[in-house]
């Protein structure tokens, strides 16, 4: 069901999806350790979202070059909630520009992806070039002795669609809509580099293939879901029941020194049994010592990184997740779609030169993850619940008291320290 | 088209006779999964069975990742086994509508067929909804006289699923 779908209590229906720019949004005096419901529900802060944080000075994720590798390559992305083409020109280089023909407005670029010699307008055949500059306006000087075109002084130079930097990192491509934004590796700080680099630098990215979904949710439910170690032993059962992930194996939550940046990592023990004592035993419902795989080729890990976690999970604000979970690969793209709803873009990917064993081995554990993931999809409904949650109850805000008022970068599982990080900047940001 | 599914010379009368045939395992396969008998479901399959289920934009490109991939009948029990033990998701009820099946090609007891699927989806506190609308593009073999799938590729054209997908198609 989307979010457009709901029928017992509709978005826009509750006092908290109406409040607007002219309530005063006063953070709770307890600071970091509550979280205000109107962060997840009110269209003021949402819009104050978009132009502070997705248009303002962050490198947002637009696509990997591994999906246009060619001259001419083009591909229907966006930046926040903005669309946006990103294509790669005959010299080789990247461009990203607002999916908006200059001059009645139409959202021109209707392939998701594609190649081209150049990007045609359909409604009246205005043409770009894979720069994205304004080339074509067909019968400019009008019809030879009828009249009509356009004025003398037009330059097609003045009107191009709006152009956004762009930075490309080991072959991900981020934009950005300022220009005076930090350079993208200071952005993404060395803390976060490290994880980064292991799976995308020197290497050749194979793309497996795509998912979409609708969430309905906030978006930074999402941020905070994969800043939140302490659900992963306890709503993914699935981890727990097989000995992916107990409390007790090694684990750290990184946040970049800003906070806005994160990584969960694990490590997968080679003897589930012996991390586990018995009164986390007894914490985790979901921990069965009996439970087996029919075919436990699904559980494999090969080694085949350099880093002491088999599993890291990246949150690369604002819109950008980044899974290495054992040896299935993606990337998640965050498109906000309103303050209750979220588009995730999922593209699925595996190295060049993996052997035929190994790409079989990454799709196995893609059922990992995913809109039907054994653990995507417990996210997904749980993020869902929460937004109801908070959009349609009386009370006005959620307790972030795991590990205390600590902020950063955590070793235990039981802690919330990178969550409040994350607000902690977003308040600075937000002026909230 | 699905590579390997395009249309053959098939015999009128064994298409019939198979098509009707076809028309049977589908109904038993979504009354298994529409009644809530999940332990049911790997069944109709054969024990090297490859099932996934993926969007109609990959299947277009060739691209072989799957929302759901297994290539065993083992690695099927264990999706049943995840979703009746492990899974977390709001309650829901879900059914099959099979429909347009077509023998396109049979060789010996290997018969290829493909068949369009509605899964419409009703969450207890929603409306019914047309989940997905997508393909099946089946290669069923003959064991002790009784059809199995070999290889079920399930093609969805909603690209854009809503939140999550939670049991087989």
């Amino acid at each position: 069901m989307f979010n457009a779908d709901i029928v017992i209590g509709q978005p826009g229906q509750f006092p908290k999806d109406r409040m607007d720019e002219h309530v005063e949004y006063k953070w709770p005096a307890a600071g970091l350790t509550e979280i205000p419901d109107w962060v997840y529900t009110s269209p003021a802060i949402y819009a104050r979202e978009v132009e502070r944080i997705f248009h303002g000075r962050t490198w947002n994720f637009v696509a990997l070059e591994a999906e246009i590798p060619n001259a001419g390559d083009f591909k229907r992305s966006f930046v926040g909630p903005t669309p946006v083409v990103v294509s790669r020109d005959t010299d080789g280089s990247v461009h990203v520009f607002e999916n908006r023909c200059s001059h009645r407005g139409v959202e021109f670029c209707r392939k998701q992806r594609g190649n081209a010699t150049e990007l045609v307008c359909p409604y009246h055949n205005w043409s770009y070039d894979l720069k994205g500059n304004l080339q074509g306006i067909p019968f400019k000087r009008g019809i030879k002795g009828v009249g009509g075109g356009m004025p003398k002084d037009f330059r097609n130079e003045e009107h191009n669609p709006r152009k956004l930097r762009v930075a490309i990192l080991h072959g991900v491509v981020f934009a950005s809509f300022k220009e005076d934004v930090e350079p993208l590796e200071d952005y993404l700080t060395p803390e976060i580099l490290k994880d980064f680099e292991v799976v995308f630098k020197g290497r050749k990215l194979k793309v497996l293939g795509f998912y979409r979904n609708e969430l309905p949710g906030n978006w930074k439910m999402y941020h905070e879901n994969l800043k939140d170690p302490y659900h992963a032993t306890l709503l993914h059962s699935f981890l727990v029941s097989f000995g992916l992930l107990v409390a007790g194996s090694k684990n750290a939550m990184i946040a970049c020194p800003v906070g806005r940046h994160g990584t969960m990592a694990a490590a997968k023990p080679d003897d589930v049994a012996s991390v586990v004592d018995e009164s986390s035993k007894a914490q985790m419902r979901a921990y069965r010592d009996d439970f087996k795989l029919a075919d436990p080729r699904f559980l494999d890990y090969v080694r085949e990184f350099d880093s002491p976690w088999s599993v890291t999970m990246q949150t690369i604000w604002p819109n950008l997740i980044v899974q290495r979970e054992l040896n299935t690969l993606g990337i998640r793209h965050i498109v906000p779609n309103g303050p209750h709803s979220m588009i995730m873009l999922w593209t699925m990917f595996g190295y060049e030169g993996d052997t035929e064993d190994m790409q079989a081995h990454r799709l196995r554990q893609g059922n990992l993850m995913g809109p039907s993931g054994f653990l995507g999809l417990e996210d997904n409904e749980a993020i869902k619940f929460m937004q109801e949650g908070v959009r349609r109850s009386t009370a006005d805000r959620g307790i972030l008291k795991l590990g205390g008022t600590t902020e950063g970068t955590t070793a235990s599982l039981i802690d919330e320290s990178a969550i409040r990080a994350m607000y902690h900047h977003y308040r600075d940001i937000m002026e909230l | 088209m699905y590579p390997g599914f395009e249309l053959t010379s098939v015999d009128v009368q064994q298409a019939r006779a198979l098509r009707f045939e076809i028309e049977e395992f589908h109904t038993a396969y979504a009354h298994a999964l529409d009644s809530g008998q999940l332990q049911q479901w790997p069944e109709f399959f054969t024990d090297d069975a490859v099932y996934r289920i993926t969007a109609r934009e990959n299947a277009d490109e060739g691209l072989p990742v799957g929302l759901v991939y297994a290539d065993s009948k083992a690695m099927i029990r264990d999706r049943a086994f995840a979703i009746e033990h492990t899974q977390m998701f709001a309650p829901r009820y879900l059914q099959h509508f099979v429909t347009n099946v077509c023998v396109v090609a049979v060789e010996g007891e290997t018969i290829r067929a493909r068949a369009n699927y509605q899964l419409l989806q009703t969450l207890v506190d929603g409306p019914t909804t047309l989940h997905q609308a997508g393909r099946y593009f089946d290669v069923f073999v003959r064991v002790n006289g009784r059809l199995l799938l070999k290889n079920r590729q399930c093609v969805y054209d909603t690209l854009l699923i809503a939140n999550d997908l939670v049991y087989p198609v």
